[in-house]
């Protein structure tokens, strides 16, 4: 009997630990399945039966939008024309506040006494409400694109501003010094020592900061435009089409998942060296 | 300038830090040291009794409080351009390959990157890391992350070189090892070289003259020649009795210091 028992145990440790592994991560999807299931359906039957689907919609509605966008248009031309105008405004802005953001948070993380300088006006820009900047941005560079680029870079910039400051001033001390005593200018300890320091940080706000770039964009084209995927939302609003602002709503999160992948794609390739 | 410049001169230099709750720390008072060119001097002390800090102010990283420190006949102000260090911690850019970091003094004097690679590439062999200079420092071991700060500091050919318990963190075949290879790649450069250790084998083995420092702040206490001859085998020279007597001697005088560093180290905590 105790012979049984031990050839027992010995043959199957490894599909004991395989197995039930593999399990897990089906029904974790069949969860999730669940679960959307569950939510939309019980929107629809209540869309249709108790609920008014002309304030609330229902998925099915929802889903002839995107349908009759993707197949016909807008009513303001091409659907693929709104998406890359919304898409080039974050970018744009994206980009813009990254860099000005990197450059400045870096420097500034770099010289006590530039930071001790500036340091309550950043705290001041910080604490302004900066949606409504997009409604100045609208006068001042008017219903075209820059508007709405500008609403984008404040937006994205103070996020990673603040990291990247942040990121240069966590240079490990003696980091710092074996590469001055190796000879580094100011410019060449910048490049190879303080930024690729700081990558982590940078990369943790980026992450985040192109959401903000797409939410700047949305609401630029809101507040005034002729284009964008915030413009159809601002008149799906306008024509109590709750199905639209879904339908956009759908749209700009799948940008930002894309967007998401291919920064996770970068994050990997400059953070090679890192241990995993 | 009577005869030759000293490589180091240390004239009464005294390093006072502001202490963590107020007030302050004197680390260093009045060490007064010559170091002449070609010369390997090593230091020994308790822990915590202001050797590191006696390097940092030669290599300029940190200014003296009061006293005079000169490298090469020029006073310190800035980091001097001839000054090698290698420090206590870790101290090889975690972003870099062992070859890039190996190269980076190199790179940063303006050696084009092939140049500097190549270069590079021959000092990642006499250390012994041939094959891993595509690593990260994060895959490399503790022994062989210190070879590389090694030749990150040698390849630049530095008049003054700073080691700060190199080989501290070593097993002992490796150190003795390691210990052999600094001495071969030292003979003829004419560096002076000040290295601090603990290890009193490895203190009198490497040098011309070691130096022991008093408990906090450091003043120098001793200065003990060692005379043995030169090329020295680092294993074997520990079985000269003339090393017995110099060991003895250091160690005497170094002990007091220990144990007043304990005896404050004990009323402390
Ligand atoms: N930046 C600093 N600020 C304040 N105190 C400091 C600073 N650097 C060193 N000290 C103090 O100076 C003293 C000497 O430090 P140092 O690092 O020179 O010691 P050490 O002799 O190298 O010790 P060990 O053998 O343990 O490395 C210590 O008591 C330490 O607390
Ligand atoms: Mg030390």
């Amino acid at each position: 009997m105790a012979d049984v028992g031990i050839a027992m145990v010995d043959n199957r440790p490894a599909e004991i630990t395989l197995q039930p592994l593999k399990e897990r991560r089906w029904r974790v999807y069949a969860g999730r399945l669940v679960l959307v299931a569950l939510w939309l359906g019980s929107w629809e039957v209540a869309g249709t039966y108790w609920i008014d689907p002309f304030f609330y919609s229902k998925p099915s509605l929802i889903w002839q939008k995107l349908v009759d966008w993707f197949t016909e248009g807008t009513s303001y031309g091409s659907i693929w024309l709104q998406i890359s105008y919304t898409l080039q405004e974050a970018v744009y802005g994206f980009a813009l506040g990254a860099i000005v953001g990197v450059v400045l948070g870096v420097v500034l993380g770099r010289s006590r006494f530039l930071s001790d300088v500036l340091a309550p006006f950043i705290k001041a820009a910080n604490a302004i409400p900066r949606i409504v900047l997009a409604s100045l941005f609208v006068i001042w560079f008017g219903f075209g694109m820059s508007s709405k680029v500008a609403t984008a870079f404040v937006l994205v910039f103070f996020g990673v501003f603040f990291n990247a400051f942040q990121g240069a001033r966590e240079v490990p001390k003696v980091i710092d010094d074996n590469s001055r005593i190796l000879g580094a200018s100011r410019l060449q300890m910048m490049r190879t020592v303080v930024l690729p320091s700081a990558t982590s940080w940078i990369l943790a706000s980026l992450h985040t900061a192109f959401g903000f770039a797409l939410i700047g964009a949305i609401v630029g084209e809101y507040t005034g435009a002729d284009k964008g995927l915030g413009m159809l939302i601002a008149h799906s609003q306008g024509t109590f089409d709750s199905a639209g602002i879904y339908a956009a709503m759908i749209i700009m999160t799948a940008l930002a998942l894309l967007a998401e992948a291919v920064l996770t794609l970068v994050e990997r390739r400059l953070t090679r060296w890192q241990p995993r | 300038m009577t005869q030759t410049t000293s490589a180091i001169r240390l004239q009464r230099a005294t390093k006072v830090f502001p202490a963590a709750g107020g007030g302050t720390f004197t680390a260093m008072r009045e060490v007064t040291l010559d170091v002449a060119p070609g010369e390997f001097v090593t230091v020994v002390g308790p822990t915590g009794c202001g050797k590191s800090t006696t390097l940092a102010l030669i290599s300029g990283l940190e200014p003296a409080s009061a006293g005079e420190v000169a490298v090469a006949g020029t006073p310190v102000t800035g980091i001097p351009g001839n000054v090698g260090y290698m420090f206590q911690q870790d101290a090889t850019l975690p972003w870099r390959t062992v070859v890039d970091n190996v190269a980076l003094g190199l790179r940063y004097r303006g050696v084009p990157k092939a140049e500097a690679r190549e270069r590079a590439q021959e000092w990642v062999d006499r250390v012994g890391l041939r094959g891993f200079e595509k690593y990260y420092p994060h895959q490399l071991s503790g022994g062989m992350r210190k070879r590389v700060a090694m030749a990150q500091t040698l390849i630049t050919e530095p008049q003054i070189l700073l080691l700060d318990e190199p080989f501290g963190a070593l097993d002992v075949q490796t150190r003795e090892l390691m210990q052999a290879e600094l001495l071969r790649l030292w003979a003829g450069t004419g560096a002076a070289v000040v290295f601090v250790t603990h290890d009193l084998t490895e203190a009198i083995a490497l040098a011309d003259r070691v130096v022991v420092m008093t408990a906090a702040p450091a003043t120098i206490k001793s200065i003990v020649p060692v005379t043995l001859p030169r090329p020295r085998d680092v294993e074997a020279i520990r079985l000269d009795p003339a090393f017995l007597d110099l060991y003895r001697e250091v160690w005497d005088s170094l002990r007091e210091e220990v144990e007043i560093a304990r005896e404050r180290g004990a009323r402390r905590g």
